[in-house]
């Protein structure tokens, strides 16, 4: 969820009253937004370095709101105060305008050397807009907003700003080999060819997170005026020529990206929200965008769609009864103009530019419900009539752990995922006989512990690694390492665990299948087996199977496994299958596993007995 | 035994003491171990309110052996310098004296004695002066006659140094009469015997009173793991409630049933390699009800079931993808699948709790693995409201009744809430589960009809528990890292029973 941070009092002036932080935390809540903390610069500053760093910092009161990921049109002040009054009624939602120019329009042609690596440019113009400090801070972090999340940290869909005075038209979207590209990007005085830029930029703690984007490509997509300057190397950076200030007047903002509806949607969100500044309030003037194709297209879009969506559907949806007077009214400070239409049941909605997050009718009657206000409607019970079924094998998990704990075992929950040497090496196995299935994007984690010492008064960090690359195939490992964690504790210790584990099965959709198993362990200065042993008789006369081998009973039988002392491991027949093994654990398993003492185990699957 | 001989003359002498009697004075004049006395104050303790008495303790120098030694024989070299004759005595021969070696250095630094290496036949020791006071032995006299309070501090800790006197502290009793004084005890018996039943006997004996303030023993029993005790209850009360349980056994799920069929898009930040475990063997589900996955591919990248769709290149090869799931939503669909393809449709209610994954940052409250809960609806007309009370009813199970809703966003619900709680504790709301009714999109290309709504909430199982026992690690709860201790003596679960101690409620 994007977190937007705002001046709190900048914020009141524009909504033309004073909140308490209650009163604005409340009104947050109701129109789905969090407000999450309340700080200053100051105060991040020295949370983040220290109370030194944080000396002269500002310490103007921020409001830091979380916004619903889907809300494009409320990651700026300008969106918030605008979403906020219209909800209020205190101002009604404005028309945006696409204008055309009275002179020449601005164009940009795309060219087809960018269709392997970022196809789509969109392009538009703010005319004669008056930035402010704030303002121009806002219009820079509202890019920054979308670029983390719409834009899916620029993979999806860049932009680039400019002052449009410093360049002419028409402009080239192209894309050229990196030796050939050279221009002076933003806040350098020397210009620098694209290669020599993606490595000053690799040490960059921002823009090194978008190199990846082009970097292993043949060309790379740049964008050009008349006269050859660069206005910008999307993803990556804008030129310096064209940088825009407190100062600019005309805007040019181009948007290049991979996904041209999103590309749309960002260019609709910049100018529906700072169009607010330009001498003609909420108008925007057009840019023309020629597609390799040559076709010619008028860009921001600013498309207004009509929905019609019946009252009584938006009532049986969220259980309440209100005129469809009133629910148009519901829906009209959400920012959807409505109205009743037809034969007095129809609402139709007009869905503005700035709600991309509307594609259904069910978004339309989310809106009519938080107008209404979630807490206000009436809770009532569905007649829904359902008998209840348990999930099988979770039953007989559930009736098995009593009955186990019974016996004198204590539950144990360990991970499903861990590394391949828990599974395969430290049980003197090969990780190719395990049948593991394997994480592409494995994950070591290394957890800081901080210890106070308090005999010599220090801080001492331990750190701990931890491997993720396999689910597990047995349930063996984590009981061990259990008893390794716990190593101080009385002996005998005895754990059980009744947990799935994973094997790969290509007969199974995503070739891989759970399988419940059932493993207990005993660890005590003896290996007693003959305990473990007693458990299996116990859990094979809770499931009402008979000793011996005849048909439907159980039996063990000699066998051996590499996790087990030789001589000391039979394998478990029942119901005419095997369904695991028993046995005194190897010294090596013992001694890998970091224990000491002798041990014995059982693991079994215990599906069969479904 | 209570009536042995030291204990009887212990009650005599109180008898007739005045006020009391020290049991290390009473061992002296018994001329018998303290040792012996303080049993016979306990075995008289044991008895009831026979005797009062009261522990005190105090300090006292004692001579060590070789101290007691010294004190007897005079100090080691005071014997060297005795055992040199006036015509000396070769070096060597009084090395071997059994004092020799530390009372030669002693008395050579004192200067009793002189060495003569020139001698004839080797280094010769002499006599400097006629006669010597052995202030060592002197000492060690005064403290064996109980006088060590003579000796000042400095004199003191140099003996100790030499390791000829300690301290040792002397717990003394001081016994006074009880409330219940007498004389004559009889021995009382600790428990009652078979015999004693069958003879009768046990009508005439005194029993030993029990110790009532001591614990028991602890049974020896085996104990189910606080986080799946919790899971039994949710488990109990989704059956309560109706709710049928959906098979959740497969961890590995392809993209498809765990993103594509809950209609998130494939550029969705939560399909990144940063936030979910992909699989590189088996990295793809090779089977897909492709019938279905052309029904889903068409409403993401063009829309229809009223929908405007996403609009974006939809991918099969992105939904083949293997993850491990990242939520049992995916178990819900299949599900719901399943249930669509059942014709006529029939009303359900369903619930899953088990794990999921996800490629988090891990730390005090995160890990890789936990443990969802889900509940979901389906039926004929359900409404946002039905989706709150079927909420209030759930949590009101689980002693949680003061609720309200926010307005969210999840990429397959619409409309979606966030159900928060007020915390006693923390004074404030808190969130304590996510909500929603599923989108038409995701479920109108299952096949389910049109007026059928699903309503659906979910929350984790690892965050309730934490708050009801107490735990702010994770980690302790969690995995092989559990602390065992906690987990023997973890109490019942009783989710809707209430809550537990103050210190309980800080956790959240």
């Amino acid at each position: 969820m994007p977190t937007v941070s705002v001046k709190r009092d900048l914020l009141f002036r524009a909504l033309g009253r004073t909140y308490t932080d209650e009163e604005f935390d409340e009104l947050c809540f109701e129109f789905g937004l969090e407000l999450d903390e309340i700080t200053s610069e100051k105060e991040i500053i020295s949370k983040e370095q220290g109370n030194e760093k944080a000396h002269g910092a500002s310490d103007v009161v921020l409001y830091k709101i979380d916004v619903p990921a889907n809300r494009y049109d409320l990651l700026c002040l300008e969106g918030l105060v605008r979403g906020l009054q219209v909800f209020k009624e205190r101002i009604k939602t404005p028309m945006y305008k696409r204008v055309m120019p009275k002179g020449e329009v601005q164009k940009l042609i795309i060219t087809e050397e960018t269709a392997k690596i970022r196809p789509y440019a969109v392009a538009a113009v703010l005319r004669n807009i008056k930035f402010t400090k704030d303002r121009y801070d806002s219009f820079i972090e509202l890019q920054e907003k979308l670029h983390q999340n719409i834009c899916r940290k620029r993979a999806l869909v860049a932009i680039g700003t400019h002052d449009l005075d410093t360049l002419s038209g028409p402009f080239t979207y192209t894309a050229k080999k990196p030796s050939d590209i050279k221009f002076k990007p933003l806040n350098k005085n020397k210009e620098y060819t694209a290669c020599e830029l993606m490595n000053i930029y690799k040490t960059d703690n921002q823009l090194k997170h978008y190199l990846h984007i082009i970097e292993n490509k043949p060309l790379y997509p740049v964008i050009y005026d008349s006269n050859g300057v660069v206005l910008s190397m999307p993803p990556i950076i804008n030129g310096n020529h064209s940088k825009i200030t407190v100062n600019t007047k005309n805007v040019f903002i181009e948007c290049t990206g991979t996904d041209f509806t999103k590309a749309k949607i960002v260019l609709d969100v910049i100018v529906t929200m700072f169009s607010e500044y330009c001498e003609n309030q909420f108008t925007v003037e057009a840019a023309e965008v020629v597609f390799p194709n040559g076709k010619l297209h008028t860009f921001p879009e600013l498309a207004y769609r009509k929905e019609m969506v019946r009252a009584d559907l938006i009532n049986k949806k969220v259980g309440i009864r209100e005129t469809p007077e009133n629910l148009a009214k519901l829906l009209t400070r959400m920012c959807l103009k409505s109205e009743v239409i037809g034969d007095g049941n129809q609402i139709e909605v007009e869905i503005p530019p700035t709600r991309a997050d509307i594609i259904h009718a069910c978004d339309i009657i989310e809106d009519a419900a938080i107008a209404y206000g979630y807490n206000n409607i009436q809770m009532t019970l569905p007649k829904t009539y359902t008998i209840a079924n348990q999930f099988p094998l979770n039953k007989l998990t559930e009736l098995l752990r009593q009955d186990i704990a019974a016996a004198g075992f204590t539950e144990a929950l360990t991970f499903a995922l861990c590394s391949q040497e828990d599974i395969a090496d430290k049980l003197g196995m090969d990780i190719s006989a395990t049948k593991a299935i394997h994480i592409s994007n494995p994950k070591t984690a290394e957890f800081q512990c901080l210890r106070i010492c308090v005999l010599f008064s220090s801080l001492s960090s331990a750190v701990s690694h931890l491997l993720l690359q396999v689910a597990r195939t047995t349930l063996l490992p984590g009981l061990l390492k259990t008893i390794a964690a716990n190593r101080k504790m009385p002996l005998p210790l005895k754990l059980f665990e009744i947990s799935d584990i994973v094997i790969k099965d290509s007969s199974r959709d995503v070739g891989a299948r759970n399988y419940r198993h059932l493993c207990a362990v005993y660890y005590n200065k003896n290996p007693g087996f003959e305990i473990i042993h007693g458990l299996l008789d116990r859990i094979m006369q809770l499931l009402d199977v008979p000793p011996g081998e005849k048909k439907g009973g159980y039996a063990i039988k000699a066998s051996e496994g590499s996790a087990f002392f030789p001589g000391r491991c039979a394998e478990i027949f029942a119901r005419g299958q095997s369904i695991g093994k028993l046995g005194v654990l190897h010294p090596d398993v013992i001694t890998k596993f970091e224990l000491t003492m002798p041990c014995s185990c059982v693991e079994i699957n215990i599906e069969p007995f479904l | 035994m209570a009536d042995g001989p030291v204990a009887e003359v212990l009650l005599r002498r109180l008898e007739t003491a005045d006020g009391g009697l020290d049991s290390a004075e009473l061992a002296t004049e018994l001329g018998v171990e303290h040792q012996t006395v303080v049993g016979a104050v306990k075995s008289l303790q044991a008895l009831g309110e026979i005797i009062e008495t009261e522990l005190r303790s105090s300090k006292r120098w004692e001579l060590t052996a070789e101290g007691e030694e010294i004190a007897q024989e005079g100090s080691h070299e005071a014997r060297v310098f005795r055992s040199i004759p006036p015509e000396g005595l070769p070096q060597s021969e009084l090395m071997r004296l059994p004092s020799g070696k530390v009372g030669f250095s002693k008395a050579m630094s004192n200067k009793w004695i002189r060495v003569d290496k020139s001698a004839a036949d080797g280094p010769r020791v002499f006599r400097v002066v006629d006669s010597v006071e052995d202030e060592v032995q002197r000492r060690l006299q005064l403290v064996r006659g109980g006088q060590a309070e003579k000796l000042g501090e400095k004199e003191r800790s140099e003996l100790r140094k030499r390791k000829l006197l300690t301290e040792v502290t002397l717990k003394t009793y001081w016994v006074s009469k009880g409330s219940a004084f007498s004389t004559s005890i009889s021995k009382q018996e600790t428990e009652l015997s078979p015999e004693m039943i069958s003879s009768g006997s046990w009508r005439d004996r005194p029993f030993k009173p029990y110790n009532f303030s001591a614990h028991g023993v602890l049974p020896d029993s085996g104990h189910l793991h606080p986080l799946l005790k919790v899971r039994s209850q949710f488990r109990q009360i989704f059956l309560e409630m109706g709710f049928t349980e959906m098979p959740t056994d497969n961890y590995i799920e392809s993209s498809f049933w765990n993103f594509d069929a809950l209609f998130q898009p494939q550029q969705h930040p939560a399909r990144d390699q940063h936030d979910t475990f992909f699989l590189r063997d088996p990295a793809q589900a090779q089977q897909l009800p492709m019938d279905y996955v052309h029904r889903v591919k068409r409403t993401h990248s063009q829309g229809g079931y009223g929908s405007q769709g996403y609009k974006y290149n939809w991918k099969l090869d992105e939904a083949r993808k293997n993850l491990l799931r990242t939520h049992t939503t995916a178990a819900s669909a299949r599900a719901l699948y399943r249930l669509a393809q059942k014709k006529p449709f029939t009303p359900a209610k369903y619930f899953s709790i088990d794990r999921v994954f996800r490629n988090e940052t891990l730390d005090a409250t995160h890990l890789a693995e936990f443990h969802q809960i889900e509940g979901v609806v389906a039926d004929h007309g359900l409404t946002l409201g039905h989706l709150m009370g079927v909420l209030r009813e759930f949590f009101t199970k689980l002693g949680i009744t003061q609720l309200r809703f926010k307005p969210a966003y999840n990429p397959y619900t619409e409309p979606s809430m966030e159900v928060f709680s007020y915390h006693q504790g923390l004074k404030k709301w808190v969130e304590v589960g996510n909500s929603g009714i599923f989108r038409p999109e995701m479920l109108l290309p299952m096949g389910l009809p049109e007026n059928v709504s699903v309503i659906a909430w979910g929350l984790s199982l690892e965050r309730p528990t934490m708050i009801k026992y107490g735990i702010n690690n994770i980690r302790e709860l969690v995995g092989h890292k559990v602390n065992l201790q906690m987990v023997y003596d973890s109490p019942l679960c009783r989710l809707d029973a209430e809550r537990g101690p103050p210190s309980t409620q800080e956790a959240a």
